[in-house]
């Protein structure tokens, strides 16, 4: 697995430049990954990101569109707004987590 | 002894694969990229399977069209819509004895059973499901002849449909599109 250094740290991630450990995961990361893939962070993006930590930690996967639209209370237009094009990619790549790995 | 008194050290303490940030190609699918999903099936299995690709699509950032047609209607007949039904009848994959499948009720349990496990998974109903495309930006068209055939308006639709059109107008309409035939 490569190791990308960002923040001056050394974080794991696969190919793809996921993170492979979610520990390795903070609020300032989340400012950097954002950035990377030109998001800037606001608090409505904060709100689906923190879903999806608090989430992926109670359920131990990475919640799909659906989910973060229901159990996270964000409107799925919102979430298309806030992620351009691949919300549920970018969310969790910014998260710090894998890929969802549901369909829908 | 800090790691800026030596260069050396410094080059000694990245890992040989350290490497600035690996930065997923979230655009790659951002060149034009269409898809268009012909609805014609009016049961519960086979409803699923365009809305399931529709919604994927959709969330990988491409322009999605669904038609229904036919039989397809029942998706998005409002009277039809939250009644779609499966059953046992002519269909060998559910491995179980044919003439079960005529048996009185065996449609609505099939029915039951299979919503259940749709709804386990996580997968809305149809309409949350037509819902939740029309949110992510997809396009709910309908079929011309098949509302003609059946005498029915766009009122008798669910309300975001985008129109009623001949199959000529979808043809125009998804230029260049890849195609589902469902």
């Amino acid at each position: 697995m490569p190791v990308a250094t960002m923040d001056g740290r050394q974080i794991h991630v696969n190919d793809e430049g996921f993170l492979t450990d979610p520990t390795e995961w903070n609020d300032q990361l989340a400012d950097t990954l954002a950035g990377q893939i030109g998001i800037q962070l606001t608090e409505a993006h904060w709100k689906a990101i923190r879903f999806l930590r608090d989430d992926f930690a109670v359920k131990g996967e990475t919640p799909a569109i659906r989910r973060v639209s229901i159990a996270g209370g964000i409107p799925v237009k919102e979430l298309f707004t806030l992620f351009p094009q691949k919300p549920a990619k970018k969310m969790a790549y910014i998260a710090g987590l894998p890929k969802p790995r549901g369909c829908v | 002894m800090t790691a800026t008194d030596n260069p050396v050290d410094v080059a000694s303490d990245v890992t040989p694969d350290a490497a600035p940030a690996i930065v997923p190609n979230f655009d790659s699918e951002d060149n034009g990229r269409k898809l268009a999903i012909i609805c014609s099936k009016g049961t519960l299995d086979m409803a699923y399977p365009g809305l399931v690709l529709a919604n994927a699509a959709l969330g990988e950032g491409i322009e999605t069209h669904l038609f229904f047609t036919f039989w397809g209607f029942e998706i998005i007949n409002k009277k039809t819509m939250n009644d779609l039904k499966f059953t046992l009848l002519g269909n060998p994959a559910t491995h179980m004895p044919q003439g079960l499948g005529g048996l009185p009720w065996m449609t609505s349990m099939a029915t039951a059973k299979m919503k259940k496990s749709i709804a386990d998974v996580g997968v809305p109903e149809i309409p949350d499901f037509l819902e939740q495309i029309v949110a992510s930006g997809g396009h709910l068209w309908a079929c011309r002849m098949s509302a003609d055939m059946n005498h029915l308006t766009k009122e008798d639709l669910y309300d975001e449909v985008e129109d009623i059109i001949s199959a000529t107008d979808f043809i125009e309409k998804t230029e260049g599109a890849q195609l589902l035939f469902i």
